[in-house]
């Protein structure tokens, strides 16, 4: 055996009205016997009606190390709804 | 009793094409396929019990479905002899399998508007079944039939094993002239479209057999199918009359 | 079972003392660790050796079970172990995925346990020899690898703790199923009941054995248990086996092979008698009487499924070119 057959990464929607989700990964030579692997492997259990695969080295990842510039803009509190002050008479908003 | 012949040779063929999947587990050439094919083992074997269920109520001599599948020796057997056929390699297995549900799909389809409300209600769920079998193993057609020189050889090795036992498939045997169940012959067309297609994009063609094999519909089977049950019957006959 | 993105990102850690003592103090906070963050290599290294071990225990553990499907005695049983011999490929499937995230193939670890530099767990290098022993297998085998797998979902390597959480979901119906197994036996003729008792002596030891050495020979347990891969000991965890089993065992009216198995009240605990660790390191070291089997015939699955494998890749090939030209 020369090569390795391909990782794909497997999405899954459980039910309408919901998003794909990353729900693991497999080995397939092509996107056809992909989707086929994953309808085998990982949808046993009535967990969804959609099947989303894709080449796990299409993936591009963000970099942990900019985890602190990129995810933490928490001063900017403006952008909550609870940073408004509105009075209880005016009801809900 | 004729409608009752009729279902246990359909029973027959899913059981023992189910056992015949079931002995790849754990040995697959990939793990995904490990998966793949006791999904369809599954799915044979449910089809079967349903099959035997329905075969015992019919006969009404209190056999259920393990006094069918555990107590007849390879005599009674009325399976097909494609389904007993052993694995050998994956590309007869594959093939053994899409021959058999490229022959069930249209029947199973037929057989969904049967008079016979239990035929539906079978027919309905193993349709769909084998609609996947079809796919996932026509998939693996093309792809062993299109792909290396040694995949492309065992392919064509197992359609030359494999098609002399088709035309059996066709034979109305215990079926012919009862209503519930369509005709088997009536198949012919829709099964040969199916092949072709795949055959076509696999590179391999439809050999023509000047010496078709049958014989699996009257008892008459192959050496293997003998081992096979013994096996599969070992420990339930050695406890007569046990509960498991 | 992590998006691949950026894998082996860790070699990039400098292992000076403030990393460690930062690694450490989030392990410490219970956050999760993820495939692309930094990691000691000796975290990253215990990973790949336990998710490895753990991924080949599920793909060999299919054989000694598989040894019956062919033989099951009911088509309710055969559909019911296969089912279970089919999930714990899944699961050695959920796993490989997960150690593909920390840079190691499958292929490679496939490798590895075919050519013996990788462990699997020892229990599956006991042989299967009667119908018994598949109801064993899921009451104490499968039994005793939910008590380990368990906190296993709580571990902080998330694609691991991922991964178990779906493992452990599929697996309830595997303990119940071999439970039940062992009841219609223990309930049946003379000759069912012998057999369970049979295949509960044979099985007993080796699965008390399955939670490894006691805490005080365990060369990885402290370290595993600083970071959280591991959160119980061995001892811990074989007391919770024993103190689960024995009323089970009871119930169904068949006798533990352990003359000095006792209720002990002070500690709560039932107390049992000497394990025989001869026979654990040397099953471990590949002395088991079904190891050169099992890893033929893992070996020979490999190998006689490569012309498929290769076929595959080699029509993917064809299909890309083909679609290539066509644009």
């Amino acid at each position: 055996m020369s090569a390795e057959v391909p990782l794909w990464e497997v999405f899954i929607r459980p039910r309408n009205g919901l998003a794909h989700k990353h729900v693991g990964s497999l080995h397939a030579a092509d996107e056809v016997m992909a989707l086929n692997a994953a309808r085998d492997v990982y949808t046993r259990r009535g967990e969804g009606n959609s099947i989303w695969v894709v080449p796990s080295a299409s993936i591009s990842a963000s970099d942990p190390d900019q985890a602190g510039e990129n995810f933490e803009p928490g001063d900017k509190i403006y952008r909550h709804p609870t940073f408004y002050e509105i009075p209880d008479e005016v009801g809900h908003m | 009793m004729a409608l009752f012949d009729a279902v246990l040779e359909l029973a027959d063929d899913h059981l023992v094409l189910g056992h015949r999947l079931s002995e790849w587990c754990g040995h697959a050439p990939m793990l995904e396929e490990d998966l793949a094919l006791p999904n369809m083992a599954l799915d044979l074997i449910g089809t079967a019990r349903g099959l035997y269920t329905y075969a015992g109520a019919l006969e009404g001599a209190g056999r259920d479905e393990d006094d069918l599948a555990y107590l007849r020796g390879e005599r009674a057997y009325r399976n097909l002899l494609l389904c007993e056929r052993p694995n050998e390699d994956f590309a007869h297995t594959i093939l053994r399998q899409f021959y058999f549900a490229a022959f069930m799909v249209p029947y199973w389809s037929a057989a969904a508007r049967s008079e016979d409300e239990t035929v539906r209600g079978i027919a309905g769920k193993a349709g769909k079944e084998m609609a996947y079998h079809v796919r996932h193993c026509g998939e693996w057609v093309v792809r062993l039939g299109d792909g290396t020189e040694e995949s492309a050889r065992r392919m064509k090795d197992a359609v030359e094993a494999l098609h002399i036992y088709v035309g059996e498939m066709f034979e109305e045997a215990a079926s012919a002239g009862i209503a519930a169940l369509p005709s088997r012959a009536g198949m012919r067309g829709e099964w040969e479209a199916t092949v072709d297609h795949v055959f076509g994009l696999a590179g391999l063609s439809r050999p023509v057999v000047p010496h078709p094999q049958t014989g699996g519909r009257a008892g008459v089977h192959g050496e293997a199918l003998g081992h096979m049950l013994a096996e599969m019957q070992s420990v339930h006959r050695a406890h007569p009359g046990a509960t498991w | 079972m992590y998006s691949q993105g950026l894998i082996g990102a860790d070699g990039r850690s400098e292992e000076t003392q403030a990393f460690l003592d930062a690694f450490q103090k989030r392990i410490d906070a219970e956050e999760k660790i993820e495939p692309n963050d930094p990691m000691p290599e000796g975290y990253r290294r215990t990973l790949v050796r336990q998710i490895g071990q753990h991924a080949h225990s599920e793909i060999v553990g299919m054989l000694p079970e598989g040894n019956w499907i062919t033989r099951a005695p009911s088509l309710r049983r055969k559909a019911a172990l296969l089912a279970k011999v089919q999930d714990e490929g899944g699961h050695g499937l959920y796993l490989y995925s997960a150690a593909e995230t920390l840079g190691v193939s499958r292929k490679q670890m496939t490798e590895e346990l075919l050519d013996g530099r990788a462990k699997y767990s020892s229990i599956f290098n006991y042989p299967t020899l009667s119908w018994a022993d598949i109801g064993t297998i899921g009451w104490l085998v499968d039994g005793a690898a939910i008590m380990n797998q368990i906190p296993l979902c709580r571990c902080s390597y998330g694609p691991y703790a991922r991964a178990m959480i779906r493992v452990c979901k599929e697996e309830s119906f595997h303990q119940r199923q071999g439970y039940e197994i062992v009841m219609t036996l223990a309930q049946g003729t003379t000759d069912q009941k012998a057999m369970a008792q049979d295949s509960l002596n044979r099985w007993w030891w080796p699965s008390i054995m399955m939670f490894g050495p006691h805490d005080a020979d365990s060369q990885h347990s402290d370290q595993s248990m600083a970071w959280k891969i591991k959160r119980f000991t061995n001892d811990e965890l074989r007391q919770k086996f024993i103190d689960a089993t024995v009323p089970q065992a009871e119930y169904l009216g068949l006798t533990i092979p352990d003359p000095d198995l006792k209720w002990n009240e002070e500690k709560n605990g039932y107390d049992h008698g000497p394990i025989d660790w001869d026979e654990f390191w040397r099953v471990v070291k590949g002395h088991g009487p079904m190891a050169k089997d099992r890893v033929k015939a893992r070996k020979k699955a490999w190998d006689d499924g490569a012309w498929v494998r290769d076929a595959a890749l080699a029509h993917a090939e064809k299909r890309r070119a083909r679609k290539m030209a066509a644009e």
